[in-house]
């Protein structure tokens, strides 16, 4: 077969999900619980095997071509506005749909054990597909507006499956949140659109790309910044970034599908698919850098003291999407895509394998009364200590070639204040994964049933902290008591555990094995050696207008990279030092020693959930009610309700001729034949 | 002039099989009074040549749907004879002006060209060879099958619509059993 | 005397106006559908005319596909009628079944 008339099969790549989605939305009861599983996995790995198939394709095409546009169909057209509803097939989404697809499919694989037993474990599987179907769109789409189509479609899943298991409040809260601030983003993404139609009358990336010099500078950094607006509400960057954590109250496999394949890497996408426009904006370009290097030290300062195993792992995403961002922003677009691929790997592994923890200890997810798991869930800690080496930076691992070739890049494009910045970063993220991975898997055991002596302790910090908490949870109004995840400055619950953790079943250690190999190996594509850097060369034609970052000399590449091994080894050491024994007291962690108060800031995300709650609560709040009480009830239901009056009025006189009676309708009718009679004889 | 004298019985027949449907009070009369018209029809259908449509007006009008609407009225035992006073008051007067307009109007109607089609060639009635009933079925399954296969369509959804209707359900059957 | 198609077309004029006006005053359901039984068969017969005057067969053709649909509406006309009297036991004629209205 022609290799670019394989490229056309490309919407099977979403439609196998999509097809999925529906069959278990529409029979998914009767299908029954293991059977929907294996269906919407087996779906899954057909739309990767088709993505390996599209790579081959892509990889075949003549040297010329690097791009193949399959149009569908005209989805609209009216009058200068035309839109088709077409799929990009180049370097850049095939990049995106093999990991997406690959990890989806081990992410399905995995919650087919994960969910055993859910009453609506059918339903969950068909939005797992939705989702996912909606992130391949979202990466294919060869315009803007069915990318956003795909967008929005993610949005819409992440509030079903976060708020998935919406008996608890606090998961209808999240699902509410997530929902309620990607819309912001949402709109910026809308206005861009519209700037970029009203300008160019073109929605088309390739279009856009070839006349976007056509513009004022001033027209491209409003459409940048916008579309960059609503990067951010996707991406979970500061200062939309507080969807993220409270995210955790999904089930974990939504949590890992969020955080490695879809969702959170779509803002990346959306701003290397439209780099041209960065790329026409210096502005911009600045804007994005430094809100991710702002984000990435401050995720990374407050995943320090978080206790809820989940929860240091959500702000690490927000800590390393703000590196993909940072690389984004000095011009680094392949750099930022083998952080995005790497990070995919070994976030991917790390929340799997957090959820099978969960699981073995009973649902408790607070990391101080853990311990020593290694020993009794082998497999998964294998899996994610494997993950954590790679997260912390170490050579070979994933982690380190990705995180060195950002600094490298940022160092190189002479941004040495946000360099700074991201080393500082890194020491912090191989501390803080240290310290999870050493309280979990390694030191004392404390999840075993407590004696009376700790619980008293834990009583008296319970008390202590509680008013804090308590004052917290009335200022914003969204904590609850039955949400499981551990926020901070409550004291660890009383381990409750009677018998001994136990490994998970093989569907989901399997997925956390393949992934950490992944993450152990996953590097080798962006070596930052001449000859060796595969996924620099494939996304090449892409980038071909930007501008590479070169190193200036072997000894300086090679300099930077020595220093990102000791900048890794020595996080982890300082987490090793404080965490080797793990915890003797699970309410008193070593952290907030040394941090003092600091580490209530810290542990509180800077206030940021505290302070937006109130101004919402407060000013916005008496606006919203002033529209709710004045000008809808008065004026807009007003005249709504005159409408509805007059209209009543009316319909109560007409209403007579509707008797009932058949033989008063037949003679209606029949008079009306004879008027068409009679016209009949006028017109002859 | 046999032609004529069998034109006037039948006209007879008919109009008073007509008038007897509407006028008798009790519906199984009404019923046998369609027979009769039901039966001159075929009767006029014979004398302008269509012997297939009349002899299918005989096997499927007068007989198996008349003798449905006997079956019906037997079976629901509807045989009441109804009250001579309408209650709509209007609907009587009203209605037989409107008759006797709409015959006018027909009347009317006819001496005008509304019903000049062009005569066909292809589906003559009087040459080709073959008598009426081979050219009828030739013509239905030449140039009318698609149609043709449709009215079998229709009619098995009327079969089955007509039993979905008449079924007597179990559930509507206890409920009418709680309320006796 | 000779017999022209123009008396067809009268008598069928008739019997229509006749159908309509039973249809119209009678209040049985049953004979309300034989009155419509009766306007088919006006139709048909002025078909069969048309079909004769023009010499071209359709006009018979016609008359069947009008046996086929009034074939059809008699199956569930009846079947309807069956189930509203098994429904209700009182009150069969027209004008009582006038739940339907504004």
């Amino acid at each position: 077969m022609n290799k670019s008339s394989m490229l056309d099969y490309i919407w099977l790549v979403p439609a196998l999900p999509l097809f999925g989605a529906a069959l278990l939305l529409l029979f998914g009861k009767r299908i029954g619980e293991p059977i929907a599983g294996w269906i919407a996995t087996a779906l899954m790995f057909g739309s990767f095997v088709v993505s390996i198939f599209m790579f081959g394709a892509l990889r075949g095409l003549p040297s010329g071509e690097h791009a193949h546009t399959v149009k569908l169909f005209d989805w609209f057209a009216s009058g200068g506005f035309k839109v088709s509803m077409g799929f990009l097939a180049d370097p850049l989404s095939v990049t995106w749909i093999l990991f997406v697809t690959g990890i989806a499919t081990l992410i399905h694989l995995y919650s087919i054990g994960y969910m055993h037993g859910d009453a609506r474990f059918s339903r969950f599987f068909a939005y797992l597909n939705l989702f996912v179907a909606s992130m391949l769109i979202l990466v294919l789409g060869s315009n803007f507006l069915v990318t956003f189509l795909g967008w929005e479609g993610v949005g819409l899943c992440s509030y079903l499956l976060i708020s998935f298991w919406f008996e608890r409040n606090s998961a209808a809260v999240a699902g509410k949140k997530a929902f309620v601030t990607t819309r912001v983003g949402d709109f910026g993404f809308m206005i861009a659109m519209f700037l970029l139609f009203a300008s160019l009358g073109t929605l088309d990336y390739a279009a856009v790309g070839e006349k976007i010099g056509g513009i004022s500078s001033g027209t491209i950094t409003a459409i940048a910044l916008l579309l960059f607006l609503g990067a951010i509400g996707k991406s979970a960057q500061i200062p939309l970034h507080f969807w993220l954590p409270d995210a955790m109250e999904g089930p974990t496999p939504v949590s890992a599908l969020i955080h490695a394949a879809t969702m959170v890497t779509a803002g990346i996408f959306i701003v290397a698919r439209a780099h041209p426009i960065f790329e026409a904006s210096q502005a911009a370009q600045d804007v994005v850098m430094w809100v991710g290097a702002i984000t990435a030290l401050l995720a990374a300062t407050v995943a320090l003291v978080q206790t809820d195993i989940k929860r240091v792992l959500a702000y690490s995403t927000v800590s390393q999407l703000g590196y993909m961002f940072l690389a984004l922003g000095v011009g680094a677009y392949t750099a930022a895509i083998g952080l995005v691929v790497a990070h995919a790997f070994f976030k991917a592994a790390l929340f799997l394998g957090s959820g099978s923890v969960i699981h073995g200890l009973d649902e408790n997810q607070d990391i101080r009364t853990m311990g020593r798991l290694r020993k009794y869930m082998p497999l998964t800690g294998f899996g994610f200590i494997v993950a954590w080496l790679a997260i912390a930076g170490l050579p070979p691992f994933a982690g380190f070639w990705a995180k060195d070739e950002v600094l490298a890049k940022a160092f190189f494009h002479g941004d040495y204040a946000v360099w700074l910045i991201g080393v500082v970063a890194a020491i912090l993220t191989a501390f803080y994964m240290t310290r999870e991975t050493f309280l979990v898997w390694f030191g004392n055991e404390r999840f075993a049933a407590v004696s009376a002596e700790t619980e008293v302790d834990g009583e008296v910090a319970h008390s202590e902290i509680h008013a804090d908490s308590h004052a917290e949870s009335h200022e914003t109004g969204m904590i609850s008591t039955e949400s499981p995840t551990v926020a901070y400055g409550t004291a660890p619950a009383p381990a409750r555990l009677n018998h001994a953790p136990h490994e998970a079943p093989a569907t989901m250690t399997i997925p956390v094995l393949i992934l950490a190999a992944l993450a152990a190996i996953g590097g080798f594509i962006i070596l930052p050696f001449k000859g060796f850097e595969y996924l620099t060369q494939f996304l090449e034609p892409v980038f071909e207008t930007v501008k590479p970052i070169e190193a200036p000399s072997f000894a300086a590449g090679f300099a930077l990279s020595t220093l990102a091994v000791v900048i890794a080894v020595t996080g982890v050491l300082i987490g090793r030092g404080m965490y080797r024994k793990g915890l003797e007291d699970p309410a008193d962690d070593p952290i907030n020693r040394r941090l003092g108060s600091l580490g209530r800031v810290f542990g509180n995300a800077y206030y940021f959930d505290a302070v937006l709650a109130r101004c919402v609560d407060g000013p916005i709040r008496r606006f919203a009610e002033w529209i709710a009480n004045t000008v809808d009830q008065g004026i807009i239901d007003g005249a709504v309700n005159g409408v509805a009056s007059g209209v009543a009025s009316i319909s109560s006189g007409v209403r007579r001729a509707q008797g009932g009676v058949v033989r008063q309708y037949a003679l209606v009718v029949f008079a009306g034949a004879a008027a068409l009679l009679i016209f009949a004889l006028v017109r002859s | 002039m046999v032609t004529l004298v069998l034109f006037i019985a039948f006209a007879i027949i008919a109009l008073v099989g007509a008038l007897g449907v509407v006028i008798s009070r009790n519906p199984v009369h009404s019923a046998l009074w369609l027979v009769a018209t039901l039966l001159s029809m075929a009767g006029f259908f014979i004398l302008e040549g269509a012997y297939l449509v009349s002899a299918v007006q005989v096997i499927v009008y007068a007989s198996a749907i008349v003798v449905l609407f006997l079956f019906v009225i037997m079976l629901l035992g509807v045989d009441r004879e109804e009250s001579l006073t309408d209650p709509l008051k209007v609907q009587r007067p009203v209605a037989l002006m409107l008759g006797l307009v709409v015959f006018a109007l027909l009347i009317g109607l006819m001496g005008n060209h509304w019903a000049t089609g062009a005569q066909s060639a292809t589906a003559a009635l009087e040459s080709g060879d073959g008598g009426n009933v081979e050219r009828v079925a030739r013509e239905i399954f030449t140039t009318y099958l698609w149609p043709f296969e449709l009215t079998s369509a229709l009619l098995v959804v009327a079969v089955v619509g007509g039993v979905a209707l008449a079924r007597r359900s179990r559930r509507a059957e206890a409920a009418s059993e709680v309320a006796q | 005397m000779i017999v022209t198609p123009t008396w067809y077309l009268v008598l069928a004029a008739a019997l229509f106006s006749i159908g309509a006006v039973g249809m119209l005053v009678r209040r049985n359901v049953i004979v309300m559908f034989m009155c419509v039984e009766l306007m088919l068969n006006a139709v048909n017969l002025t078909f069969v005319t048309f079909s004769k005057t023009l010499n071209d067969l359709s006009g018979q053709v016609a008359v069947f596909f009008v046996l086929v649909v009034a074939a059809a509406e008699v199956a569930i006309g009846l079947a309807l009628i069956v189930a509203i009297f098994r429904r209700r036991h009182t009150g069969t004629t027209a004008d009582d079944i006038s739940e339907l209205r504004g």
